[in-house]
């Protein structure tokens, strides 16, 4: 039986709706993912071994460290329009937390509003997909599991990665706002396009330099 | 494989997207399917018109309730939208926006009629895709034309 890497990927999908939780699953397995969903915010977060009341003190380690988590989350891809947390708030409560922080954000929403886009990227979040999601969306996750990788599979990798940028991973963040400002001022002129799938591609070319992603680790997608 | 069951359910599959009861969503589905996963499409249509159904009646009491809460209205047929354009179903997904929008505005009489649509529809495909499914079975094949069942 082969190894293969991807399926060390491990994807928590977050959707309220059961169809579109069905579908996510079956889009993550046939790109390899191994996948876990859930419906709603909170119950991701309790998976995720994070628990509502350590919230208010983020000095205080929030979660506990694989004895709630069994499987390490890579990615995590949510619905927007959820009732109670929102996928908004979820991806707030994901970059409050000092553990859950670096876990990559996906947000999907059926709707193309343009300003909630932008929260949700300046929020930190990777990507917004629009629903329906396809299987070209699912591929454009790739790049951002990537850089969670299990250490012992990317350690050399990692440490060249780091040399190459010359900082330390606390000062990307500035670095990630430059960037989403761009990828929103893109998907600005592109969401009068009435092709979705063009306005995304478009907003997110690869000739936005993306220091993190263009040094030859990732292939094209 | 019969040729001639193929011939037909691709025939079918082409009338319906060219009629506008599905749409490329519905293509993507079917190309989910796989060796180890040789039924999905029919798999989540089943699953869909199981949970719609729920959905539907909803919406049915939420109508039938004064004063009518549109708020309530508009969140369930959210729901019960998403499933269908998630499901590549053209005509219901037309019928749930008009819905929508008549929420928005707060038209009693607007989201009467058109839920009257939306049934319809839904009730349509339902029909239309049961046979299709029906003859991808005969034809032994699944509905993304897979050898999968027995």
């Amino acid at each position: 039986m082969g190894i293969s890497t991807e399926s060390q990927f491990h994807v928590l999908a977050v959707d309220d709706n059961l169809i579109d939780r069905k579908l996510i699953e079956r889009l993550l397995k046939t790109s390899s993912y191994q996948v876990t969903t859930v419906d709603s915010g909170i119950k991701a977060l309790e998976f995720l071994g994070v628990h509502e009341d350590d919230q208010s003190n983020p000095d205080i380690p929030s979660v506990f460290p694989n004895t709630h988590q069994e499987v390490e989350v890579n990615l995590i891809i949510t619905d927007y329009c959820m009732p109670g947390m929102t996928g908004y708030d979820l991806l707030r409560k994901i970059k409050e937390s000092s553990s859950l922080r670096n876990i990559p954000v996906v947000i999907m929403s059926s709707e193309n509003v343009p300003s909630r886009i932008s929260r949700c990227l300046e929020e930190g979040a990777e990507e917004f997909f629009l629903k329906p999601v396809q299987l070209a969306d699912v591929n454009r996750l790739r790049p951002h599991i990537m850089k969670t990788k299990p250490k012992d599979q990317h350690e050399d990798k990692q440490e060249n990665k780091e040399e190459e940028l010359g900082k330390p991973e606390f000062q990307s963040r500035e670095e990630k706002e430059q960037q989403q400002q761009q990828q929103h001022h893109h998907l600005q002129q592109q969401h009068s396009n009435s092709n979705k799938r063009k306005a995304l591609e478009e907003g997110l070319s690869p000739d936005r330099t993306r220091p993190r992603y263009n040094n030859g680790l990732t292939t094209v997608v | 494989m019969d040729k001639n069951h193929l011939q037909r359910q691709l025939e079918m599959k082409r009338s319906l997207l060219d009629q506008g009861y599905l749409d490329e969503q519905f293509i993507q589905l079917e190309e989910l399917e796989d060796g180890d996963n040789p039924n999905f499409v029919e798999e989540t249509v089943t699953t869909f018109y199981a949970n719609s159904a729920r959905l539907l009646q909803n919406i049915e009491q939420a109508l039938g309730s004064r004063p009518i809460d549109f708020t309530a209205l508009d969140n369930c047929m959210h729901q019960f939208k998403s499933s269908s354009t998630s499901i590549g179903a053209t005509r219901v997904k037309k019928e749930c926006t008009l819905f929508m929008e008549y929420c928005e505005a707060a038209n009693a009489e607007g989201c009467i009629r058109t839920f009257r649509q939306v049934k319809q529809e839904h009730a349509s495909l339902k029909t239309k895709l049961e046979n299709y499914f029906k003859l991808a079975r005969q034809g032994g094949t699944s509905a993304g034309g897979h050898a999968g069942r027995s």
